[in-house]
C-alpha cells in the first residue's frame, strides 16, 4: 500500500507510463476537465486524475475507469495552459493499468481496443466482419444474436454495397508475409517493453 | 508693491468671440470688474497677444492681470508672469464650449460669461503674487533610515546621483532581513533558480561609498524640523548622541515576520514548525548538504503551508490573525522548496496552497519548481500536530480542494509560509490616546507612552506625533495610486515593506523611487516650493494670530503635519512640510488663515461678484467648488469633448475640497444661491485624495452643515457633496442637469432677495 501524498506513485507513473514525466507539471487550473467532451461521463477528469497520482492514489488511478474514456478529441491538448499531453497520458496510464492487469474488467474501450487487437495481428489486416461479429458477442451468445439481429439492416446494406463481404468469415483476406507480420511485432513488443523496463512480461 | 494697478485681457479666439459679446464682456470687465486697463486679443496665447501683456506690465505699470480666455489649466506657461498675481476667467472649457449651441441660449452662455468675468475680476482684486519663503532651508543631505535592501538601495541611488547620505541602522551590520537568507528568488530570466541575495556585494558598495555616512548600532532619538532642515539626534550604542542636519529622510525599516507562536493551530511553536526565516537558518547551516531539523534529523519530507495566519479566514489558520496577503511568501516558498530538491530530490516536498500568487515571471519559477519535483496540493490545512520530540515528525491535515477529501499527510518538518508586519513606527491613533491619558495622570499611560516611544522610528517631535501616520494594518500610509512613496509627512518617503508587503524587488524597485523623491524634496525645499503635487507652488499659509482662538483644528486637521504649536499655544506653520493643500485654511472657523493668492476671500469675493437672479427670472444659481486635482479637469474634460451642461452653474476650483470653508456655503446661500455641488476626489480607505484627508475633512464638514440650513430654512439638498474622479467628464455633466433639474423642482431659494 503507497502511502498518500507520498511521492512514490507519481515516480512509478514517470516510470512506467508513457509522457508520466508530464504529471507533475499540472497546475490544477482545471481547463481540461472543463473541455474535454465527455466530461460529465468520466468519474474523474484529467484534473483530478494528476491529483490523484501525486496524491499517491495508486489503486484508485489504475483500477478506475475514466482514462479509457478519453476519445483522442485532444481538445485538452489544445487549451492546456502548461501544453500536458494529456491524451497520451490517458493513453499511457490506460495501457499501464492493462499491463498490470488492474483495468476494469469488462471496460468497453477495454474490450474493443482487446478484439482489434487480437483480430488484426492475426494476418496483418483487420478482418472486418469477424471483427463486427467479435463485438457482438463479446457479452455472451444470446446477447450477440440480439445484437446481430438489431444490426441486420445495417449488414444487409453494407453487402448490397459490396462494402461486406460474408465469404470473408472463411478465412478471408491475409497480408502476403504473414510470418514476417508477427515477427514484426514481437520485435516491437520487445522494444516497448524493454523502454518500459518489463523484460520479460 | 507701490501702485497696484488691474489689468484685464480676453482673448476672442478660440471660437469665443463667436459665441460671445466681447464688447459687453469688456464693459464688465471696466465698469464692475473696476479694471483701469481692458483689452481683447483675437488670439491672447500668441507671442503678439502674450507681448501685450508683457508689454503693459513693463511700460504701464500693470502689476495685477486678470485673463479671460481657456481654462487655467490651458495654456499655462503663455500666461505665467513671475512677478504679477494672474487669475483666469475660463471662458472656452467653461462657457462656449458646455452652454448648448443655438441662439436660444445666447442670453443664458452670455450671463455665464459676464460672471466669469466678474468672478475673475473679484478674484485678483483679492491676490498677491507670492513673494516666496525668505527662510530657506539649505540641507540637500538625504537621510535613510534602516540598512536593510530597500535602504542600501535607496542610499546608493541618492549617493549615485550626487547627493550626500546618511543611514542609519539599529543593529551591529548593514544587510537586514536579507542577511538571514541562504538565496532569493530569481530576478531575470530565465527565472528558474534561486539566486545569491546580493547583500554582501551591496553592503560593501554602501559602506565603500564616498558619499555615505553609515551609523551602525544607532537609532533616532529625536528628529525636528522639516524638509530642507530636518535635525536627526542619533543614539549611539555607545550613549553618546551624534546630531545630523538632513534635508529630507527615507524611511526603510522593513518589516518584522508574524510571531508564528501565535499560530498554534498551525503548530506554531512545536520543534518541527518552522516559519520561512527558520528554514532559512536550516538551510544556511545545511551548507547545500542535506537539510536537518533543529534536532539533527536530516528532513525526507517537508510540508510548506501557504497564508499561514494570512488573508483573514481565506487563508490557513483560525483567521484571527493578518488580514491581508504579504505577496511575497508564495515565491519564497517555491524558492525554499527548491532547496530541499537541489539537495536531495528524493526529498518528498509539498506546498500547500490556496491559490499560488507568483506575479511577473514568478509563473516560470514556479514551472521550474514543478520541473524538479515539488508537488503543489491546492488545500486547506486544518491542523499542524506532532513534531514535540525530536524523532516524531509532524502530521499535517487537510481538505485537498481538488479531491474535495480530508487527509493527512506525515511530515518531518513544517514550514509556515507567515506574513509581513511592518516596522513603521507608533500607530498615531494608539499615540495620541496615550498621550491624552498620561497628562490626566494615569499612570499605565504614562508606562505605556514611553514604551512607545521606543517603538518609534522616526520620534518626531511634531505635535501630531512621533512618526509617520499609518493606513490600515499598520502600513506607513502614501498614497497608492499616484504618489506611492509620500507618506504623511512631507519630506519623509516610506520604501519596501515598511509601506506595504513586498519581496526584495519591489522593495529594491521602491527604494530608488523613495530616493528620487528625496531628492526632489530636497530640491524642493531649498528653492521653498512645496512638494508634490503643487511643487511649484511658492505661497504658504499665513496666519493672523490675532484673530485666531487657539481651537487647534488647524493643527489636527492638517494632513501632513506641518503645524506644530508656539510656546503661547498658537498654531506655528512650518513652510516646508507643508503641502499649500488649504485644508488649514477650510478648517479655521474664525478665517485668518490664508495664502497671498488663495484665500477665504480670493474665493468669496468670486462667490459674491456672480449676479443671482432673483425669484422671478427662473434661473437657478448653481456654485460649483470644485477640487482642482481631479474635479476641475473633469469639467474641462467634458468641455473639450464638447458635453453639454447647465449654463446656471458658476464653477470656482479650490486646491483641494478640504480647503473649502463652510462661511462659502454659507455666503452663497445667504446670497440667494439656490444650491452648491462640492466636488472632490474620493475619501475613506482607498482613497484618491491628493492631500489624502481633504475631501474626507469636507465630507466631515458638511455633515455638520444641515443644522445651518434648517435655521437658514433651507432644504438640506441645497447643499451636495460629490466623489468625482478625473475620468468623471461625462458623468460631472449629467450630475449637474440633473442637480439643476431637481433645484428647478425645488422651486426658488427662500433666500433670494434677502442678501
Ligand atoms: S483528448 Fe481525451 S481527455 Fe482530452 S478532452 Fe478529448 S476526450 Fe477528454
Ligand atoms: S489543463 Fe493542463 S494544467 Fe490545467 S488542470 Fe488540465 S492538465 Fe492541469
Ligand atoms: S503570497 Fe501566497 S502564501 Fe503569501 S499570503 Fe499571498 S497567497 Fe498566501
Ligand atoms: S493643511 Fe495643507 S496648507 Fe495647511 S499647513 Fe497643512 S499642508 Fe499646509
Amino acid at each position: 500500500m503507497t502511502a498518500t501524498y507520498k511521492n512514490d506513485f507519481l515516480k512509478e507513473v514517470e516510470a512506467n507510463v508513457e509522457d508520466g514525466q508530464w504529471v507533475k507539471m499540472c497546475m490544477q487550473c482545471g481547463v481540461c476537465a472543463g473541455s474535454c467532451p465527455l466530461g460529465p461521463h468520466w468519474q474523474h477528469s484529467p484534473q483530478k486524475i494528476f491529483m490523484m497520482i501525486r496524491a499517491g492514489k495508486r489503486e484508485e488511478v489504475l483500477t478506475s475507469d475514466s482514462m479509457w474514456m478519453c476519445t483522442s478529441c485532444y481538445n485538452c491538448i489544445v487549451r492546456c495552459p502548461r501544453k500536458l499531453p494529456i491524451t497520451h497520458i490517458m493513453h499511457g496510464l490506460a495501457n499501464y493499468a492493462h499491463r498490470l492487469g488492474l483495468a476494469p474488467k469488462g471496460q468497453p474501450t477495454r474490450e474493443i481496443a482487446k478484439l482489434f487487437w487480437d483480430n488484426i495481428v492475426k494476418t496483418g489486416r483487420v478482418n472486418e466482419l469477424k471483427f463486427s461479429l467479435a463485438m457482438y458477442f463479446k457479452d455472451g451468445f444470446g446477447q450477440g444474436v440480439k445484437n446481430a439481429m438489431a444490426m441486420q439492416g445495417i449488414g444487409l446494406g453494407l453487402m448490397k454495397a459490396k462494402r461486406l463481404n460474408p465469404m470473408e468469415m472463411l478465412g478471408g483476406h491475409t497480408c502476403k508475409d504473414k510470418g514476417g507480420i508477427h515477427k514484426m511485432i514481437a520485435k516491437a513488443r520487445e522494444i516497448e517493453d524493454r523502454r518500459k523496463g518489463l523484460s520479460g512480461h | 508693491m507701490a501702485d497696484i494697478k488691474y489689468a484685464a485681457y480676453i482673448c476672442s479666439g478660440c471660437g469665443i468671440g463667436d459665441k460671445l459679446d466681447v464688447d459687453a464682456l469688456e464693459k464688465v470687465a471696466t465698469k464692475e470688474g473696476k479694471m483701469a486697463v481692458v483689452k481683447s486679443h483675437p488670439f491672447l496665447c500668441s507671442t503678439e497677444g502674450v507681448d501685450l501683456i508683457k508689454n503693459d506690465i513693463a511700460n504701464d505699470g500693470v502689476t495685477h492681470v486678470m485673463i479671460a480666455a481657456c481654462s487655467r489649466r490651458a495654456k499655462a506657461e503663455a500666461f505665467t508672469f513671475p512677478d504679477n498675481a494672474v487669475s483666469r476667467a475660463n471662458l472656452r472649457e467653461g462657457v462656449i464650449w458646455v452652454v448648448a449651441e443655438g441662439s436660444e441660449h445666447d442670453e443664458v452662455r452670455q450671463e455665464m460669461a459676464e460672471d466669469y468675468i466678474r468672478m475673475g475680476c473679484a478674484e485678483i482684486k483679492k491676490m498677491t503674487q507670492p513673494a516666496g519663503n525668505p527662510n530657506k532651508a539649505q540641507s540637500k543631505r538625504i537621510m535613510v533610515v534602516g540598512g536593510g535592501m530597500s535602504g542600501m538601495t535607496a542610499a546608493l541611488a541618492a549617493a549615485d546621483a550626487g547627493y550626500e547620505v546618511v543611514l542609519i541602522e539599529k543593529t551591529a551590520k548593514l544587510g537586514g532581513f536579507a542577511s538571514n537568507l541562504l538565496k532569493r528568488v530569481p530576478f531575470n530570466a530565465p527565472y528558474a533558480e534561486a539566486q545569491p541575495t546580493g547583500v554582501e556585494e551591496l553592503a560593501s558598495k554602501v559602506s565603500g561609498h564616498a558619499k555615505i555616512k553609515v551609523h551602525l548600532n544607532s537609532t533616532l532619538s529625536e528628529t525636528a524640523g522639516a524638509p530642507g532642515r530636518f535635525i536627526a539626534k542619533i543614539a549611539q550604542e555607545s550613549g553618546a548622541i551624534a546630531e545630523e542636519t538632513v534635508g529630507a529622510i527615507v524611511q526603510a525599516t522593513g518589516f518584522t515576520p508574524y510571531d508564528i507562536n501565535k499560530l498554534t493551530e498551525l503548530g506554531g511553536g512545536q520543534a518541527n514548525v518552522v516559519d520561512q526565516a527558520g528554514l532559512e537558518a536550516l538551510a544556511k547551516a545545511a551548507n547545500s548538504g542535506a537539510i536537518k531539523r533543529a534536532d539533527g534529523k536530516e528532513v525526507k519530507s517537508v510540508v510548506f503551508v501557504q497564508c499561514a495566519g494570512q488573508r483573514g479566514s481565506g487563508g490557513n489558520g483560525n483567521g484571527q490573525h493578518l488580514e491581508y496577503c504579504s505577496g511575497h511568501c508564495c515565491a519564497t516558498s517555491i524558492k525554499q522548496a527548491t532547496y530541499f530538491k537541489d539537495a536531495n530530490p528524493d526529498v518528498d516536498t509539498i506546498v500547500m496552497y490556496l491559490d499560488l500568487r507568483v506575479p511577473g515571471m514568478g509563473e516560470d519559477f514556479y514551472r521550474s519548481a514543478q520541473e524538479k519535483g515539488v508537488i503543489f496540493t491546492k488545500a486547506k490545512v486544518n491542523g499542524v500536530s506532532g513534531g514535540l520530540s525530536g524523532e516524531m515528525s509532524c502530521k499535517v491535515n487537510f481538505k485537498d480542494l481538488i479531491l474535495d477529501e480530508e487527509a493527512t499527510v506525515d511530515a518531518d518538518l513544517v514550514v509556515l509560509a507567515t506574513g509581513q508586519v511592518a516596522n513603521a513606527g507608533v500607530n498615531l491613533d494608539e499615540w495620541t490616546a496615550t498621550v491624552t491619558a498620561a497628562e490626566s495622570g494615569d499612570a499605565a499611560a504614562v508606562q505605556r507612552k514611553s514604551e512607545l516611544q521606543k517603538i518609534s522610528v522616526l520620534n518626531l517631535n511634531y505635535r501630531q506625533g512621533p512618526d509617520v501616520p499609518q493606513f490600515k494594518y499598520g502600513f506607513a500610509d502614501s498614497h497608492f495610486i499616484c504618489f506611492p512613496y509620500e507618506t504623511r509627512r512631507t519630506g519623509i518617503y516610506a520604501a519596501g515593506p515598511a509601506r506595504r508587503p513586498m519581496d526584495m524587488f519591489q522593495a529594491m524597485e521602491d527604494a530608488t523611487g523613495a530616493a528620487m523623491k528625496a531628492i526632489q524634496a530636497v530640491e524642493n525645499a531649498t528653492h521653498g516650493r512645496a512638494a508634490h503635487p503643487r511643487a511649484w507652488d511658492l505661497s504658504f499659509p499665513k496666519a493672523r494670530l490675532e484673530g485666531c482662538t487657539q481651537c487647534k483644528r488647524c493643527t489636527v486637521e492638517c494632513p501632513f503635519g506641518a503645524i506644530d504649536e508656539d510656546e503661547r499655544r498658537f498654531p506655528l506653520f512650518n513652510e516646508e512640510r507643508c503641502r499649500r493643500c488649504g485644508t488649514c485654511m477650510g478648517a479655521c472657523p474664525v478665517r485668518v488663515i490664508s495664502f497671498e493668492n488663495y484665500s477665504c476671500d480670493t474665493v468669496g469675493m468670486q462667490i459674491k461678484a456672480v449676479n443671482v437672479p432673483d425669484e422671478f427670472e427662473e434661473k437657478p444659481r448653481v456654485l460649483i467648488l470644485a477640487c482642482e486635482n481631479d474635479a476641475y479637469p473633469a469639467l474641462d474634460m467634458a468641455g473639450i469633448q464638447r458635453l453639454t451642461y447647465s449654463a446656471f452653474v458658476r464653477a470656482i476650483p479650490v486646491r483641494c475640497l478640504g480647503s473649502a470653508n463652510t462661511i462659502w456655503i454659507t455666503d452663497a446661500l445667504n446670497q440667494g444661491y439656490d444650491g452648491v455641488m462640492m466636488m472632490g476626489c474620493k475619501k475613506g480607505d482607498d482613497y484618491q485624495c491628493h492631500f489624502v484627508k481633504g475631501s474626507e475633512m469636507a465630507y466631515y464638514r458638511m455633515s455638520k452643515i444641515d443644522d445651518t440650513l434648517k435655521q437658514l430654512g433651507l432644504e438640506p439638498e441645497r447643499v451636495q457633496t460629490h466623489e468625482v474622479a478625473i475620468t468623471d467628464n461625462a458623468r460631472v455633466a449629467r450630475m449637474i442637469d440633473e442637480y439643476v433639474a431637481q433645484l428647478t423642482e425645488l422651486g426658488p431659494s427662500p433666500m433670494k432677495g434677502f442678501g
